[in-house]
Formats: structure tokens, sequence, C-alpha cells
């Protein structure tokens, strides 16, 4: 099937996914006020939750049909390509992941089960706008729709005070950081005279576009990105959204939103400011390497395990923008790679945390852990597994991951920014082992008294699910990352730059 | 030129003298009899001085949502209803669509209790 935007019609099969994904939401949305009973109790929470699950299958073949589909030139404000519908992927991915490890914590909280998981897909459904954006207005729409369903999530524990500073905090600077955003597609508007991405990368490339307004709208446009991934210095909300938020909100965030945010990015700047590289190399370069070493070095001084993990979250955006400096066939296609595997880890990760803090708030101290490694031999053993990935161990998918991207900096002659990716990546370590050592050298401080740790079946299948994906990827890596690659065909045009550069 | 503004000359006066001419009114003509209460000033209901940290109804959150479903909704029909004819059937599922999403709004709002008054 050949789509070319000449009719209304073409975006209805263009948006399949992000269509069903908008209506189902309004089915669990509806199914949880259902006749009036409270959908806060344990099977029926459980059920809207698999309902949503349903939703996100459909949605995954919609995805899947779309591979069929051809999409001729680029003058549709949404793009059929593969990049979209790979990034999609890992969308759908963050979905499935994200909502397996909610089911038991929703009904322990009592929190509202069918406003959850509806938050949930239509979040979703806005980062599927954000990646399949092929205009500056469309990844705007998506932003707000995936940001304002997650500030909610982020609060939606109403009777912890913390979730409820999450929520405002995120909101506050989220909206701070979107105005931005806004302002800098408007001098961009300005600057190039559409909001159109392949228009304006002509303007930019052809030198119609005014200086000096263009650059400030990728300066402006840069830190609403910067903002929405959390690159240091503008990471000051995340440590603190991510430890008050509830903690499968958090798994869902620090994977599902940071991937959409890093596909906008990187459609945004390789394909349209692709033009202007030297203007925004530079502090793309500095962005990276600060949040790199930054997030790092704070991160070993955490003794929260949710807090810690929201430094590694950080850190990880900061090895991704390397990828974005680097602005290459083979960057874009490892960032790709590399979002999907950080997806799957880092969800897994926080799907131990869930079960050990006994899917509340509560045992959320490195102390916490010390013995789980004699009483819960398995989980300890899949917990291990998942630090070892994000921090980049061989034989993992965390490892393949980091050294394609290393891979392609080494492509691009960035020779400072591997070996400080190398470097940082050699100190995360010392925090993610640390963690280990705690769940296998170290005897609770009570005596050893036996954690009770409650799985269900839905943290069950997500705990392997994760485990067969790192396994798998970390040692066959081959055909995910051909697809990855292929994905980011077209993308990464600005990379030969570099050779002038230096 | 200056003739086709004479209009908006016309209509910013009549509002100034429609201003003043209000308040000059019930200053001079309406009865005089003051209690505490009519003596602060209007602030839509709420005691204007005193800890901000006042308890209020959830209702008034309920009223202000609902309003905004409403208000987006006549926002976005007024337009399109000027034009309707000429649009044709394109806009017009298009609103359909629009105004079926607010309805599953107001449905489920409802469903979920926040209709009710006591």
């Amino acid at each position: 099937m050949v789509i070319d935007f000449s009719s209304n019609l073409d975006y209805v099969r263009a948006l399949l996914p992000e269509i069903i994904l908008c209506v189902w939401g309004m089915v669990v949305l509806m199914a949880g006020v259902w006749r009036g009973e409270s959908s806060e109790e344990g099977p029926r929470a459980e059920g809207l939750g698999w309902l949503a699950l349903v939703g996100v299958a459909f949605a995954a073949v919609a995805n899947g049909w779309l591979h069929g589909v051809r999409e001729v030139g680029t003058d549709g404000m949404i793009a059929v390509d593969g990049f979209r519908l790979f990034s999609n992927w890992i969308f759908l991915t963050a979905a499935l992941l994200g909502m397996l490890v909610s089911f038991a914590y929703v009904y322990r909280q009592r929190l509202q089960a069918g406003e959850y998981y509806a938050l949930m897909l239509f979040s979703v459904a806005g980062m599927m706008f954000m990646a399949g954006a092929r205009n500056l207005i469309v990844v705007f729409l998506g932003l707000e729709v995936m940001s304002i369903a997650v500030y909610a999530l982020s609060a939606f524990n109403r009777r912890d005070r913390r979730s409820a500073e999450a929520g405002l905090k995120y909101f506050i600077l989220g909206a701070f950081s979107t105005g931005f955003f806004l302002y800098g597609i408007a001098l961009t508007y300005g600057a190039t005279g559409s909001t159109h991405l392949p228009t304006i990368a002509l303007a930019v490339s052809n030198g119609t576009a005014h200086g000096a307004l263009l650059l400030f709208g990728v300066a402006l446009m840069g830190v609403g990105f910067a903002f929405k991934v959390s690159a240091v210095p503008f990471h000051m909300w995340a440590p603190d959204v991510y430890e008050g938020a509830p903690s499968p909100v958090t798994a869902f965030m620090s994977a599902g939103v940071k991937a959409a945010a890093f596909a906008a990015f990187f459609r945004v700047f390789l394909v349209s400011f692709q033009g202007a590289y030297e203007s925004w190399y530079g502090v793309m370069w500095w962005l990276s390497a600060t949040t790199m070493v930054g997030a790092n070095l704070i991160a070993l001084v955490q003794t929260n395990v949710k807090r810690m993990l929201a430094y590694s979250s950080i850190a990880h955006g900061g090895y991704l923008l390397v990828a974005i400096t680097a602005a290459n066939q083979a960057s874009a296609g490892a960032a790709l790679f590399y979002l999907l595997v950080y997806t799957v880890m880092n969800i897994s990760a926080f799907a131990v945390v869930i079960a050990v803090s006994n899917h509340g708030e509560e045992r959320l101290e490195f102390e916490d852990y010390a013995g789980l490694g004699r009483n819960q031999p398995g989980l300890a053993l899949l917990l291990t597994l998942f630090l070892l990935s994000l921090a980049g161990f061989p034989g993992t998918g965390g490892f393949m991951a980091k050294f394609q991207l290393l891979l392609g900096a080494m492509d691009a002659q960035l020779w400072v920014l591997s070996v400080i990716l190398v470097l940082s990546t050699v100190v995360s370590y010392a925090y993610y082992l640390r963690l280990a050592w705690y769940t296998w050298m170290r005897d609770p401080a009570d005596g050893g008294s036996p954690l009770p740790v409650y799985l269900p079946i839905g943290m069950r299948l997500a705990l392997v699910v994760g485990a067969a994906v790192v396994i798998w990827l970390g040692l066959f890596p081959g055909s995910v990352l051909d697809l990855a690659r292929a994905s980011a065909a077209g993308l990464g045009v600005a990379g030969p730059m570099v050779e002038i550069l230096h | 030129m200056s003739g086709a503004y004479a209009p908006l000359l016309m209509l910013f006066g009549l509002s100034v003298v429609n201003a003043i001419g209000m308040m000059v009114a019930s200053h001079v003509l309406n009865p005089r009899r003051p209690t505490p209460e009519k003596e602060m000033p209007y602030e839509s209901g709420m005691t204007p001085i005193g800890d901000t940290r006042v308890r209020f109804s959830v209702k008034f959150y309920m009223v202000a949502i609902s309003f905004i479903v409403f208000d987006l909704e006549t926002i976005y029909l007024v337009p399109w209803a000027v034009e309707m004819r000429r649009l044709g059937w394109g806009p017009f599922l298009a609103m359909v669509l629009f105004v079926a999403v607010l309805a599953v709004g107001l449905w489920y709002e409802w469903k979920k209790g926040g209709l009710e008054w006591d």
C-alpha cells in the first residue's frame, strides 16, 4: 500500500497506532468507572490492566502493518518511515513492561486503575506523535499529550505527599521548558518561514534562513529538548520527580518519555538543522560531556535506590547525546538500538525495585537490599543482571548498545568524547555494583529476617521478558541492530561535516 | 481613511461613557445601608484578607473543569458553524469526532460523580 497524504484518509491509515491507543484509552477510562464500582479493588484493577494491554497489542499489530506501507514524498505532517516505526516499537515495549510492573502496585496502593492505565495509553500515543512528527507543531502537540499525561501520572498517588510534590515540580518545570521549546519553534518559523521539517532543512542548508533568528531558534529548542531528556544542567527536576513519583510511573517515564524526547530530538536536529551543524555541534558536545560526568559522579553518593537509578537515567541520556553530537548514520542507528535496550533494562531494574519495595514506597535504601541474595536468590540474580547491563558489562544488551554508540562516535572522530564515555562508564560500575554488593555480600542489619517479596504474574512476566531481551540482545544483537540501522537510514547526513571541522 | 475608523471611536466613546455613567449613577441613586460584608472589596465571594490556606469545596474545581470542556467546545464549534456550508463533509466529520471525544469526557465525569452537587 502506498501513502502520499493526498487525501485525509491517508492520515487515518498513517496514524492507525495512535488512533487505536487514543480510542482504547477512552475505552479503559470508561471501563474504570462503569456501573459505579470502585476501580480500586484488586481483581478489577488487574482486569483493567490486562484490558489496557489488549490496546497495546492492537497498536502493535497496526504498527507492524505500517511496515508494509510505503510513503511517497515528505509532504505529510506525519512520517511513515523506519525511524518512526522503530521508535514506536520502543514506546510499545515501554508501555507493555510499564503496565506489567504496575499491576500489583496499582491495587496495593489503591490507585484508580482506569485512569492510571488510560493515562499511560494517552502518553504512549503522545510519544508516537513526537517520534513520527514531520512538522514542529506536531512535535509540540505530541510533547504536550505525552507530558500532560505523565504530569498527572507522577502525582497519581494522592495519599503520598512526595508524589504530589513530584507532580507539581514536574509540571512547573515541564511547562517552563515547553515555553522555551515553543519560543524556539516560533523563532525557527520566523527564520525559515515554515514549521515543516524538510522545508526547514532546505532553508537552513541553502542559506536562505535568517542567521541570528535561526540560531536563537535552535538554541531555545535545544534547551526544551535538553529539559525533556534531563541533560545536565537542565536535570534538576529529574531526581526529585523520579524519586517522588510512584515507582512504576518512574520506570515508565524514565524510559518512554526519554525515548520519545530523544526520537524527536534526533529528527529535528539531524534532519531540519543538519545544515547548521557547526553552530550546535559545540553545545551538544559540552552538554553530553557534562551530563555523563556530572550524573555519574552524583550517582556515586546516592543512598536511595530510586534516586540512584534516576541519576543513572540522566547519565544514559548523556551517552545518547554523544550520538546527537556525532550526528552520523552509524550513531543514529546505534541510538535507536540503545534506546530499545535502555528501555527494557531500565524498566526491568525498576521492576525488581518495585518488588523489593513491596509494591509501595518502602525499603528503597541500599541497606534494605542487604540479605536479598540469600532470601531471594532468583530476584537478586535478575537485579544483578539488569544492573550489569545498565553499567554495560560484556555479554549484556547494555554493552552491545554502548559499544555501538562508541563506534558511531569514533566514526565522527569524537575522540575526547569517546574517552569521556568510556571513563564515565567505568565510574558508573561503582554505584551499580555497590547495590549488587549490598544484595549479595551484606547481611541485613536486624540479623537476617527474611524479606517477604510478592511476585504476581504480571511482574514475573515483565522480569522474564526483560531478562530474555537483555541477554538475547547482548549475545545475538545482529537482527535487531540491522533493523535499527536500516530504520535510521536518511538520518544523520550531517556527519561528514565533522571531517571538515577537524 | 479616518472615516473607516469612526464607528470604532464611537464604540470606544460609548463604552467609556457607559462605564463612568453606571458608576456615577449607582453612586448617586443607590440607597446606602452598609454592612461589614458589603464594605469588603469584591473578590469572587472569597474573604479577601486572611490566611491563604483556607479549605474550600472541591466543587469549585469540578465546575471549573467542566467549564473548560464546554468553553473549548464552543470556541471551536462557533467558527466552524459560521462556515459550515462552505467547508463540506470532511470538517463536519472532524467536528463530530471532536464533540464525541468531549462527550466521552462528560460521560466520564457523570459516571465518576462529578455532576452530583451534594
